[in-house]
């Protein structure tokens, strides 16, 4: 019995070990990401027409989150929860930037980009990749989208993730809000993040 | 792009592994210099000996290198069926075909003499004899499948690169232990070798904890899994669908793979001469025993 459980002994401390890497940090509602995801890292061109990488939001907040202008009912539900959580924030929210990544950079212009983020707010920024660029993104952070059959007036839906990937200031990724959680919850949690870093 | 050109796009890597390719080319570059040096020597190598072992390196390295590594990280029943690949069918395969004279053939003379140190020797067997100790190989087997199924784990494995390389790497290893350690015929395992009844004992019984697992995922009414919406899924389907599929294919061909080991094993104690060799002694032992 004993020569039995000295052979198991290594496996269950293996097994312990690897258990104990995951699991949420207590301070956060949203779901923690730490060590887990690449840091922010990026070539896009934003709203304006002009070349932006993930140095030109150094030192702020940054929230990523994929969509496409035309998207029906996930992304504008979203972008409203991060106004109002930003709103929540109160002057805090001048050192947050939301990152609006298209999943569908053909139909959605720099100019249709910057119409549909001023709906939300002046920390809110429309960014178009490139193909190339899309499919870097999609690899780095794990995301999908997918063209869905046009209808016969060429409309499409996309199919894209519901995370939002929220970033320190030093670029490192920190916490995913989920399609479940509240714009009080982020905004706590944004409060968090810019008093401890 | 053209039809062609999509296609091809498909069976290239999504996240090229160099570290894989390399091991893959080695093998297949072991095995052939193998095959050649027996067939020298006058030794055969039957076709579907060659086939089944290719069958099975092909299948490891399409769900690892191709547009299928993809669909895993977006499709849970997509990566359910990876790893039943890659924990079960590939490396059964693999084992089946009797790799171990052929790749021993293929090493050449001067990499065979060369000794390896006892302190790297020496840690790799003690490490070896523990993952292939007849308690803790089924254990391993069994809980490395509940460990990367764990919802809070499973979160982590798709949302960080390297946590899913880990888990698909080690699915594989702890594939080929296992089915090596069940399949191959004894007087090839050396110290390893564990009786045939003990192995008929450990597929019967690696069947059942894979039987509750797979039910559970199957007839559970929630989404157990929503990283596949947080990320987003390969093409719509219904969380739950997906669900059901993947906790199907956990279910069924997973267990049945049970059934495909204690055949074989069968077939070995018929075939085995050591083996053949107490059936008679048994038989004559106990010549009074009445018929029927």
């Amino acid at each position: 019995m004993i020569r039995t459980l000295q052979k198991w002994a290594p496996a269950a401390l293996v097994l312990a070990a690897l258990a104990g890497c995951v699991g949420n940090d207590p301070h956060y509602t949203l779901t923690s990401i730490s060590g887990l995801v690449s840091p922010l890292e990026f070539k896009m061109t934003n709203q304006d027409g002009q070349p932006v990488t993930a140095a030109d939001y150094r030192h702020d907040l940054v929230l990523l989150y994929f969509g496409y202008t035309r998207c029906p009912d996930e992304c504008p539900t979203t972008l409203t929860m991060l106004a109002n959580a930003l709103h929540t924030l109160g002057p805090q929210a001048s050192q947050v930037r939301v990152l609006f990544v298209t999943v569908d950079p053909n139909r959605d212009t720099t100019g249709v980009l910057k119409r549909y983020v001023s709906n939300f707010g002046p920390q809110f920024v429309g960014l178009r990749p490139d193909q190339d660029e899309l499919t870097a993104l999609s690899k780095r952070y794990r995301i999908s989208y997918h063209y869905e059959k046009p209808d016969k007036y060429g409309n499409y839906e996309v199919d894209h993730s519901s995370a939002v990937f929220i970033f320190d200031g030093g670029g490192r990724a920190r916490l995913l809000a989920l399609s479940g959680n509240t714009s009080q919850q982020v905004a706590s949690d944004l409060h968090r993040l810019l008093t401890t870093s | 792009m053209s039809p062609l050109v999509t296609d091809l796009r498909y069976l290239l890597p999504w996240q090229f592994s160099p570290t894989l390719f390399i091991l893959t080319a080695v093998t297949v570059a072991l095995y052939v210099r193998g095959l050649v040096t027996l067939r020298r020597g006058g030794g055969r190598v039957g076709f579907w000996r060659v086939f089944t072992f290719f069958l099975g390196l092909a299948l490891n390295y399409a769900m690892l290198q191709t547009y299928v590594d993809y669909l895993s990280a977006h499709m849970f029943w997509i990566h359910r069926f990876q790893h039943l690949v890659l924990h079960h069918i590939g490396p059964v395969l693999m084992v089946l075909s009797g790799p171990d004279r052929v790749l021993r053939a293929g090493i050449p003379a001067g990499l065979r003499r060369v000794r390896i140190a006892a302190w790297i020797r020496r840690p790799i067997q003690v490490l070896f004899r523990i993952v292939q100790h007849p308690l803790i190989a089924p254990v391993l087997f069994v809980g490395i499948i509940f460990f990367w199924l764990t919802p809070s784990i499973h979160f982590t494995a798709m949302i960080d690169t390297r946590r899913f390389i880990l888990m698909n790497w080690s699915m594989l290893a702890d594939g080929l232990l296992f089915w090596w350690l069940m399949l191959a015929p004894r007087q090839v395992q050396g110290r390893a070798a564990i009786g045939y009844g003990t192995r008929l004992v450990i597929l019967a019984l690696v069947a059942i904890p894979q039987l509750l697992l797979g039910a559970y995922i199957t007839l559970h009414t929630t989404s157990l899994y929503p990283i596949y919406a947080v990320c987003g899924r390969a093409w719509s389907v219904s969380p739950l669908y997906d669900q059901q599929i993947g906790g199907l294919l956990t279910w069924i061909p997973a267990a049945m793979m049970s059934l495909v080991g204690i055949l074989a094993v069968l077939h070995h104690i018929l075939h085995d001469p050591d083996a053949t060799e107490v059936r008679r002694r048994g038989r004559f032992a106990s010549p009074a025993q009445p018929a029927g």
